[in-house]
């Protein structure tokens, strides 16, 4: 259960999408969601999911991959699927006691669904196509102006790509763990809520301490190899914008003019 | 003097109770006295909590000696304006090699260490290309290391090391973790770069196979240097290295117990083809 959260998982082929620069895709994310709430019509949606789609299509990874991360949200789409499907005052379709389904909810309630789905679509493209260090290294350049205010921008950036990297090791573990306590008897599945969680410290503990122990090691090996911060540091993969950085941008601008072109005439 | 030298080097644990009073101290080394010459191929040995990893670390400037100095390339490791110079020119691998892999992909991670030092940009892919190729992961660049073998992570670790251009190596127990087969990859990896790039290998380690191939080997107990000596001269002490609770190979203890039931066997064997040879000696001897 706990493997299926594809978020920060790289997924290594060739494609145009993952040659971008990371910071045209980061935009473009960022784009991608705010263009999402820009438009409130069918017609907008349908060009989200257009753009949606040829981007899934260029990227080259297997749709099943983009699917993957969904189930994690699952449990928020239902709330919200539900509470906009009976709680949207307006013509009444259906209804049972005091439960109303209106056909403005039952709009919302899609329109929501879609929204949410193509955020964390969109937002697995990007993590999908893009090396968790390129990602952060976009993001490194993309806040750099903000230096000025004193935010530690690369320490921030290396904390990212370090967590990143050491999510599937945690999860191995935490599974490691879980069978281990489990071999001696322990018990995570039956049970309400509040006996489950219970249930979970004898994981958790464990699991923190090997985590700050790690990190340890990890410090000593970063330092070990003169690691010293962002001074006087060179980059084995420096960003330059190319050609189709410059074209990727351009798409991006024409997609997000069409979309409140779409919501102010439409 | 050595590429690394110690002189009289102390290191002192004080552990402290809740109110920060000093509650007792561990002597974890105890004045050692090392000298390595440049090009050589040093091994450490010693049962957990000996003071070998303690050691280690003060080769490359992690920890730094309550008494005593640390010298690497005639800088002594106290300087802190030298503290970059001396981190670089003594490379460090440790034992855990999931904990000391930074990149998400093998070439970054190669990466890292010129990436720190400052190297231009070009430099650093001819590096990295020329690390991966010497310990024989270059096809391997690609991959994420979670889905490497533990010798292919731990093959990058000193890949990763290499790409710094040191003049010498420190290996923590890299093999601890590993199962045979990565062992074998790894110590082959590191004999390797000692025989055809010429740098000073300093194996730390508690398995005695790896060690046959050293040209000085320490023998550490309680913190000090209880033995020193080129293996053979160490493996011909079997009683000492008992007493010491570390294990000899099988074919040396097999020698030793054959020597005291009365064959006539030169001391200290260290492989199954010089025991052959040595019993085919003296069978024709008795014959």
């Amino acid at each position: 259960m706990l493997r299926d959260i594809t978020l920060g998982q790289y997924y290594q082929t060739e494609s145009v999408i993952h040659k971008l620069d990371p910071r045209v895709k980061l935009v473009a994310t960022i784009c991608f969601i705010v263009s999402l709430f820009v438009v409130k019509d069918w017609v907008g949606y349908l060009a989200a999911a257009v753009f949606l789609a040829v981007m899934i299509k260029l990227s080259n990874v297997p749709f099943k991959y983009m699917i993957k991360g969904m189930r994690a949200i699952v449990f928020i789409l239902l709330i919200t699927v539900v509470f906009n499907l009976f709680l949207t005052p307006g013509e009444v379709l259906w209804s049972v006691w005091k439960l109303k389904i209106t056909k403005e909810g039952l709009q919302l309630a899609v329109m929501m669904a879609v929204r949410l789905s193509f955020l964390i679509i969109g937002s697995s493209v990007m993590t999908l196509t893009t090396t968790p260090n390129s990602l952060t290294d976009g993001m490194e350049k993309l806040m750099r102006p903000l230096k000025i205010f004193k935010v530690p921008v690369h320490e921030v950036a290396m904390m990212m790509s370090i967590a990143l990297r050491f999510i599937p090791i945690l999860l191995e573990e935490t599974d490691k763990i879980m069978k281990a306590q489990m071999a001696r008897g322990a018990d995570f599945e039956s049970g309400n809520l509040i006996k489950k969680a219970k249930a979970l410290v004898p994981l958790l503990v464990p699991l923190f301490i090997s985590a700050f122990r790690r990190a340890n090691d990890l410090a000593m090996a970063m330092e070990a190899r003169c690691y010293r911060g962002g001074e006087h540091r060179t980059k084995m993969k420096p960003l330059k914008y190319a050609g189709r950085d410059r074209a990727a941008y351009g798409v991006l601008a024409v997609y997000f003019a069409m979309c409140i072109v779409i919501r102010i005439y439409l | 003097m050595g590429i690394i030298k110690t002189e009289k080097l102390v290191f002192e644990y004080i552990r402290r109770d809740e109110e920060g009073n000093v509650e007792g101290i561990t002597r974890a080394v105890d004045e050692v006295d090392l000298d390595v010459k440049q090009g050589d191929f040093v091994a450490i040995l010693g049962h957990n909590g000996s003071g070998k990893s303690t050691l280690a670390k003060h080769i490359n400037a992690i920890l730094y000696p309550t008494e005593g100095t640390v010298w690497v390339d005639g800088m002594d490791t106290q300087d802190e304006q030298q503290l970059w110079n001396i981190r670089q020119e003594a490379g460090m691998v440790f034992q855990n090699p999931d904990n000391q892999i930074i990149g998400q992909v093998v070439e970054e991670d190669v990466g890292f260490g010129p990436e720190n030092m400052g190297v231009a940009t070009e430099e650093i892919w001819q590096r990295v290309e020329e690390s991966l190729k010497a310990v024989g992961m270059y096809e391997f660049r690609k991959y994420s290391p979670n889905k490497l073998s533990g010798g292919q992570k731990q093959r990058v670790s000193i890949a990763g090391v290499i790409a710094m251009h040191p003049k010498c190596i420190i290996l923590d127990e890299p093999t601890a973790m590993l199962d045979p087969n990565g062992r074998k990859e790894v110590v082959r990896a590191v004999r390797a770069l000692n025989d055809v790039e010429g740098i000073t290998i300093v194996l730390i380690t508690h398995y005695m196979e790896e060690i046959i191939h050293a040209d000085q080997v320490f023998v550490m107990d309680k913190g000090r240097i209880a033995l020193k000596g080129t293996p053979r001269e160490i493996f011909s002490q079997v009683e000492k290295l008992k007493e010491l609770r570390l294990d000899v190979p099988q074919v040396t203890l097999l020698a030793y117990e054959l020597k005291k039931k009365g064959l006539a066997l030169p001391d200290g064997i260290l492989t199954v083809e010089e025991l052959t040879q040595a019993l085919m000696k003296e069978y024709r001897r008795q014959a």
